[in-house]
Formats: C-alpha cells, structure tokens, sequence
C-alpha cells in the first residue's frame, strides 16, 4: 500500500487539474499576448483563473498575480518592498524559522549592509511577541513573518503582529509567506491587513512551477525582472497558461470542497497522533495538538532514532515520510526550525515530519501506523548496544 | 570530402606480433564508445585508423573517441580524393578555419606518403601544397624549424588533411589483458583506482557496498553515475551491488567497536573474492593510498590483506591525495564524488577506529561470526545492474 505523508514537500495533482492543463498544451496553446482569436482565448481563461483565486482569498483580481512559485513570491514580496522604502530606512525584522526562500534573501541584504532581526522562537514554536516589540524602530521597513511553519505545522499569531506594527510604526510593511497555510487554515487577508501574501500551487494538489502573489493595492513595488511586461508589468515573462488554469481548477475545487477536505484531514490526523502516542514510547510531539497547529503537518522526534534511517525504512514499506536533518558524520545539519525551538539534539536527530492530504485513507494511517511501530523497534534494537 | 577523425596508437603500435589483435580490439571499442552518436563507420586504412563524422557530431565523437584506451591522440580532419586540387584546396580551407579562432603567423605542411605510388614525393606534396596556401592568404609564413602550426598530408587510399592534435590517454586497449573487479564506492580514489587499471587494457567490473536502508538510495544512484562516467574509459562495466547491513549487525552485536571499521572491510574484501571468483575476475582492484585513512595504515592494509587469496592491485598506493584528485578532475568522476552521500552509514563508524590492528585479535574477534554463511547471503541477495556506454 503506498502511503504519501509528505504533503508539505508537495502533493498529488488532482485529475480534474491535469485535464484541464491538457487542453491548455493541446488545444488552447495560443500566447495571451498575440492579437489574434487564439491569443484572446488564452487571456480569457486567465482572467477566470485569476478571478477564481482573488474570490477565493476574498481580494481585488488586480491584486493577484502568478508567479513561479513560492520562492519567487516571497522574493518579490522581499525584494519589492526593500527596493521601495530603503530609503526610511535599512533595517527589517523576520523570524529564525522562516523558509529558505525567505531567510536567504535577508541574507543578502545582511550582507549589503541591511540590519536584520530574527526573532527568537519560544519552546512551542511561536515567534516571540515580547521580542518583537522591543525590536521595532523608527527605520524599520519590513516584518516578514510566515503563516504556518512547514516543519511544525505550528501557526503564527499574525494578527498580533499586525497590531504590534499598528500601535508602534503602521508604516511598516508586513510580508506574510503563506505557502504553507493557504487552503490548509482559515485566515482573512482583508481582516489580516497585511501588505503581501504569497501562495503556490503544487501545495493544493495543482501543477509544480506556478505560484502566486497577493499584493495590496497602491503599494506598487517594482519588479525583480523585466521583459514583456506581462502581469500588469510586474512579472515579465509568457504566462504559464497550463499551471495558471491548472492552480486555478486547484482553487476552484478548493472554493466547493475545501472546508470538508479539511476536516476530514484533521480527524485522520488526531486519529494519527492518538495511536502514535499509544502505540510507540519515547517520542516527543513538536507542535500544538490543538487548532494552533495546521491540521495537515504533524512533527515528531523518536528517541534513539536517526530520522533518516527511519525513512528509509518506511519508504521500504512504501511509506513516504520527510526530515529535517541529514545523516552525515561531517556536520550535523539539523533542522534550523527545531534548534531554534531549543530541542536537544537527540530530539533533533530523530523527528520526522509526516504531513497529510484528503488523498490519505484510515486504513493509510493504520497500516503506517502499524509499520511504524516496528521499524522504531527494530531501528532502536540495532541501535542498542 | 569527408569530415573524419584521425585516430593515433601508441604502445598498441609496439605490440609487433599482436598488432592485429590489439588494433581489432581497440576498433572495436572504439564502436562501442560511438555507439549511440549515430554509430559512426570505424575503419582502419594502411596501418592507421578513421572515425567518420560530419559537423553536426564532430565535437561529441571527439570527445569519445579520445577517452578510449590505446589512444594517444586523435585529429579531427578531412578526407579528400588523392588528387593534388583537392589537397590543396582542402589544406587552404583547414588553416582559413584555424585562423578564425586563433592567431598565426607561420605554419608548416608535413606530408607523409603511405602510398608509395603517389605521383609526387613528400617533400614535393609539401611544396606544392605550401605555395598554395601561400599564394592564397595574406600574412602567412612559412617556417619550417619553428611553426605557429603543422599541416599534416597523409597519402593513403585517399589524403587525409588534418592539423589539430587532441591528447587521448594511452595505455592499452580494453580486454586486451584479462578482468578485474573494483570495489567501488562513492568515494574519489575508488574511480581514479578503476581508470588507472582499465587503462593497462583490463576490463573492468565493480562491486558496490550498502546498508539500505541505513543508507539512502541515492548513494546507489551516485556509484552508477561514477560507473557511468567510468564506462567512458572501460567500456560497459558490471556492477554488483552488496547490502552488508546484515554483516555490519553482526559485527556491531558481536566485536569490539574499535574493530567495525577493519572488519567490515575484511568482509567487502572476501565478498570481492567471491564474486571474482564466481566470474572468472583474476583481480581485486582498490583505491587504498598509504596512510589515508585509519583502514589504510601499513597494519591496516595487512590485515584487510589477508583476508583473500587473489591479486589485490592498489594502483593509488604512492600518491597524495592532490595528486589523486587531479586524476578525479581529468577524468571528470571528481564532481560526482564529492556529492554528500555516503555509502555505508555512519551510525556503525566507531569513534576511534584502530590503527594498527593485529591480525589474531581481529581473527579472534571474527571466531564469534558465522563469516561463511554471512557472506554467502550477502552474494546471493546482491543486485547485478549493467552500466552500459
């Protein structure tokens, strides 16, 4: 039985998506921007695409627009704002357990002479509030915080956030990285009032390779390429016409189905972390239990165990599971999400991460369940000594 | 006029009396190593050898062709009927080509006559063929002790125009001096090891080590990327892939941890011998050097030694580590081994492995193992994949 609990590295595409990404490569392949019948075609079911995700997200159409991705939604959210406010000030605030997408292109601006804040993370996986506001100043210009951690699961308190900034400078722009949380919990951008958004599509269960991005209108940032000035001259470059229909299907699906794919999810995953708990000792759960973690991301750490060896040992049972750390003698390379939650290397060493989709059946979970249980035993009676 | 590739023996040329042996085989690799661009025509025309091109697959068999062993180098150039207009006109349009990308002064036209009957002598050809060209460019010399370039004139049963010379390898022609099996693993010398005795005219097989699934599977993946790159040199190579997590349990559960290294080597060694063995392999072939690492050590070596009864070449013994990656550089293995898996997992690494084993203490250690039969296990259940060209 092939059981994929790695849906926070990516997920299945939905059939209904790939047939309609089908007709967009075999028949309706006309280029938006050509002036003919074809092309128009093409602009038109971009717009629907397009409306069906700014309806979705409760936004204006004109404020969405597809991108590669998340990284590169969260680079132009980034680099956009940096670029336009640099001059109030050089000095940004983000957090230690932020994507790679995110932490690498403040290292950039470290490194050009940017002030960087990472804020710390308490023991449960929130960002530190206190911390933040101390950390605020006069020449902040940006608060890039993350919705839901993909290593955790654990949410974020954003509208905390946003009030913080509120009280203390409301110039400040607030960057959200929402891949991980788009479809996964309820939010309201509008209520939420931050200034960018970032979403991807292959995490919904739509095609790899297309992405988008909320931004509130009148901010205007400038674009990180240029060329033929497609996306309202924000993202140069011909549309990715198949990945555009094919995420706004995804979407579309989500608009019906969405909240009860959601539940379902959360009760296999509750029915997931009750048996783990009954069935294998020595384990440590690295996220909420309650609705303060996304329903589809459970974290956690087996003692005495490498996760790597662990997951290999699953995929042999065509379990398909994911870690943050790599077995490797030279370095540990663990991951920078739980360190900064200050668990011991142990608990480092041995977490793995399963994350769920409505793809995932009860009998999915018993039987991992079941394979689980025995490979902890064996892993840890090799293990011993 | 032909595109072709001008192909240059070496040693195979001393070989007197098994000169048409070693030509017949290194023909023949040289089509396999062709094979998929097109299988070119390979064919040997008094005494010298020709790959036939065209422009579009010229760079790519170049770049082949020159990997095989028993090559010292080889000439992309033209192949032209044996008449004077056309060597001269052909001549005039190679050094107009090499003057687009590189600037010269003087040249030299050499001509060698394989064909006695041709109508004009060498030095004639040359003559006749430098007067033209100079009669045809502008700010061109001759100079006859000191060129900037050679243009070579090969009379055979057609003329051969060439005047780039690109440096293969050597060495001896691939089958020519029976097989050996390399223990390969991810490493950097394993591969430089299997490329340095493939090129005495050894085909090569190889045995790979694992403890899936300690171990990912991507390390697999990345000894068939090596065994692939190996291939280009030795031809299609057979890879046996060992799972010893068994025998790596074993030792763990039963000897002293400071031994897991030695011994498990001791395993992979006997493992080799066996499959040698089993398919008429004469050799073992590794990647040790002197002192490298902790296995490696004079004591070391012995110990591992000992365990098997069959030629174990170490070609690498003498060289440093810089000198051993240059080798990984040349032959293009040394990207792939340096990527971060690693083939037997790290969990069962001791701390301090020992330096100077003694072969009773690590033969008494082994007395609480069924060696045999974990052997044996380990060989009935390995994976045999062919890494073709």
């Amino acid at each position: 039985m092939l059981v994929y609990l790695d849906n926070s590295a990516t997920t299945r595409a939905r059939d209904k998506v790939i047939d309609e990404m089908n007709i967009m490569l075999k028949r309706d392949y006309g280029n938006p921007s050509s002036l003919h019948r074809m092309g128009l075609n093409v602009e038109k079911r971009i717009k629907e695409a397009r409306n069906i995700i700014s309806d979705y997200l409760n936004v204006k159409k004109e404020e969405i627009f597809f991108t590669s991705g998340g990284t590169e939604s969260n680079n132009l959210a980034i680099q956009g704002i940096i670029n336009k406010y640099n001059k109030k000030g050089k000095h940004v605030i983000t957090s230690k357990i932020e994507h790679s997408s995110v932490l690498n292109v403040f290292s950039k601006y470290e490194k050009m002479g940017y002030d960087v804040t990472y804020l710390d993370i308490n023991n449960d996986g929130t960002i530190n509030l206190e911390q933040f506001k101390k950390e605020i100043r006069e020449d902040t210009i940006l608060v890039s915080i993350m919705m839901v951690n993909n290593e955790t699961g654990t949410i974020q308190p954003i509208e905390e956030v946003k009030k913080i900034i509120k009280g203390k400078n409301p110039e400040i722009k607030l960057h959200v990285d929402g891949v991980q949380a788009f479809s996964k919990i309820e939010f309201n951008i509008n209520k939420l009032d931050v200034d960018t958004f970032s979403f991807s599509s292959h995490k919904i269960h739509g095609p790899k390779g297309i992405g988008g991005i909320y931004i509130k209108k009148d901010l205007n940032i400038n674009p990180i390429f240029y060329g033929g000035n497609q996306e309202m001259g924000l993202r140069s470059g011909t549309e990715n016409t198949p990945g555009i229909i094919g995420l706004g299907k995804a979407v579309d699906i989500l608009r019906k189905s969405g909240r009860k794919e959601r539940e379902e999810i959360k009760k296999l995953k509750n029915y997931f972390l009750t048996k783990v708990e009954e069935n294998i000792d020595d384990i440590r759960i690295n996220s909420f239990k309650d609705d303060r973690c996304s329903s589809h991301i459970a974290n956690i750490s087996f003692l005495n165990i490498k996760g790597e060896v662990l997951l290999h040992f699953l995929e042999d049972d065509d379990i398909y599971v994911s870690t943050g750390s790599a077995c490797s003698s030279k370095e540990k390379t663990g991951s920078h999400v739980l360190k900064a939650m200050k668990l011991s290397d142990e608990e480092i060493e041995g977490a793995i991460r399963f994350s769920f989709s409505f793809y995932n059946t009860k009998e999915q979970i018993d039987y991992a369940i079941e394979r689980l249980k025995e490979r902890v035993e064996e892993i840890r009676d090799i293990m011993m000594r | 006029m032909d595109r072709v590739i001008s192909v240059s023996v070496g040693e195979v040329a001393l070989k007197k009396g098994n000169r048409n042996f070693f030509e017949k085989k290194l023909l023949n690799q040289i089509k396999v190593a062709t094979k998929d661009l097109g299988r070119p025509n390979v064919y040997r025309e008094r005494g010298k050898m020709y790959v036939k091109a065209n422009e579009d697959n010229l760079e790519a068999l170049i770049k082949r062709v020159r990997k095989v062993f028993g090559i010292v180098h080889v000439s992309p150039g033209y192949k032209v009927n044996k008449e004077m207009k056309s060597i001269e006109k052909v001549s005039l349009k190679e050094i107009e080509e090499i003057r687009k990308t590189k600037e010269i002064g003087t040249f030299k036209v050499q001509c060698k006559r394989a064909d006695k009957k041709f109508p004009l002598n060498s030095m004639e050809v040359a003559r006749r063929v430098g007067g033209y060209i100079l009669a045809n460019t502008e700010g061109l010399n001759v100079d006859v002790h000191n060129p900037d370039i050679y243009i070579y004139v090969d009379i055979r049963d057609s003329a051969y125009i060439f005047s780039k010379k690109i440096k293969g390898y050597g060495g001896l022609p691939l089958g020519t001096n029976g097989r050996g099996l390399l223990l390969l693993s991810g490493g950097i010398d394993s591969p430089v090891a299997g490329f340095m005795i493939g090129k005495r005219g050894v085909s090569i097989e190889a045995v790979h080590y694992h403890s899936y699934p300690f171990t990912s599977e991507r390390a697999e993946e990345k000894v068939k990327d090596l065994a692939k790159i190996l291939s280009r040199y030795c031809g299609q190579i057979k890879l046996y892939s060992v799972n010893i997590l068994n025998i790596q349990k074993e030792i763990n559960k039963n000897c002293p941890s400071e031994e897991m290294t030695i011994i498990s080597r001791r395993f992979m060694m006997r493992i080799a011998e066996k499959i040698a063995r089993n398919n008429e392999i004469d050799c073992l072939i590794t990647g040790e050097s002197l002192g490298q690492v902790a296995s490696q050590t004079m004591k070391g070596l012995n110990v591992t030694n000992s365990s098997v009864d069959i030629p174990v070449f170490r070609p690498l013994i003498g060289l440093d580590k810089t000198e051993i990656t240059e080798i990984a550089q040349d032959i293009e293995t040394f990207e792939t081994s340096i990527l971060p898996f690693e083939d037997c997992c790290t969990v069962f690494l001791p701390k301090h492995p020992v330096t100077r084993p003694k072969l009773d203490n690590i033969e008494k250690s082994e007395g609480s193992l069924d060696v045999d039969e974990l052997i044996d296990n380990a060989v009935e259940n390995m994976r045999i994949i062919d890494i073709n060209i």
